[in-house]
């Protein structure tokens, strides 16, 4: 019976590890969007270079919400391993 | 010390200074929270009122510094909420200075970063977005408020899902505003104190996680400015949309 109980506790703390790294796996779509939004940034200045001040801050906002939901991946993360 | 050296979490505890515990059934204890909060209020007067002191028409450094912020507030108000939200400037402003101040000071080491608790930033969330929806339903009235939730010229038979839908996003900005300051710093400081691990044990070639740690530093310095910036902006824009109505 004891060894049930320290079994289970055991497998918790593994299904804890597995999950966490399944989070991480979160952040990637993250990166992504972020590298997405920088690229068309670029792309966007080097056609009309005069814009570069606009086109700055649109991608520093895009590039907010988009780093945002990586770090929800990041506090599910936390929140799983306790 | 031992226990904090190797455990990258334990810089988040909140520890009382003076203990207040039951007071009433409640905790009212002055924290190193507490004092931190009240160290960024001391730096943030300290620093407005010793720069301005010179009061130069042609400022000196400092004295520019304190009106390059001041213009840079002004901006991010008056571009996105109008000049109608001029008489919201001292509280956006306040709002700004403070998560500044609080990010920065949590650079500092040894320092306790008081934007990285959930709790601090949701309440700040949640005092913006509370006072911009009664900003909004005195200003234009509730059910106007609510006409905003559904788009023009949609067909009838979609417009309670969509209202449902935009309910649903209205509903979710002071958690955004909140969480994303706090993971954002509780995330760079996680990391910092993870590479920070890696110094001392690798011995000669520590060098080489402490020079990833001077840019890292660099670069959370510039996420502490960044996060004040896309906080204020927010705000901003969530008063813009409550105070805008006539033109759509």
């Amino acid at each position: 019976m004891e060894m049930e109980v320290a079994q289970a506790a055991a497998d918790m703390v593994s299904l804890k590890f597995i999950g966490m790294g399944l989070v991480a796996l979160g952040m990637l779509g993250a990166a992504i969007g972020v590298g997405l939004i920088f690229g068309n940034a670029t792309q966007a200045v080097a056609r009309n270079p005069g814009a570069e001040d606009k086109i700055r801050k649109l991608a520093i906002l895009g590039a907010v919400f988009a780093e945002f939901m990586g770090l929800l991946a990041f506090v599910l993360g936390i929140m799983i391993g306790g | 010390m031992a226990a904090e050296h190797h455990n990258p979490i334990a810089q988040f505890e909140i520890t009382p200074i003076f203990s207040f515990d039951p007071v009433l059934g409640y905790n009212l204890s002055f924290t190193n929270s507490s004092l931190f909060m009240v160290l960024s209020v001391l730096g943030i007067w300290l620093f407005f009122t010793l720069a301005m002191r010179a009061r130069a028409t042609v400022p000196g450094r400092w004295q520019s510094l304190a009106e390059v912020t001041y213009q840079f507030v002004n901006g991010i108000v008056e571009e996105n909420a109008g000049t109608k939200a001029r008489k919201y400037f001292p509280f956006i402003f306040t709002l700004f200075l403070f998560v500044l101040f609080g990010n920065l000071m949590g650079m500092l080491p040894y320092s306790f970063t008081i934007t990285s608790h959930i709790i601090v930033t949701f309440a700040l969330g949640a005092l913006v977005f509370t006072g911009v929806t009664l900003i909004g339903m005195i200003h234009q009235g509730p059910i106007k408020f609510f006409k905003h939730f559904i788009p023009e010229g949609l067909p009838m038979w979609i417009i309670p899902v969509v209202f449902v839908i935009e309910l649903i996003s209205f509903l979710s900005r002071p958690f955004s505003l909140g969480i994303r300051l706090a993971a954002n710093m509780m995330a760079g400081h996680t990391l910092l104190k993870v590479i920070a691990g890696f110094v001392v044990p690798l011995g000669l070639f520590g060098i080489a996680p402490m020079v990833f740690l001077v840019l890292l530093t660099g670069f959370e310095v510039f996420i502490a400015i960044l996060q004040a910036y896309i906080f204020t902006l927010l705000s901003s824009m969530y008063l813009a949309e409550a105070l805008h109505d006539e033109e759509h």
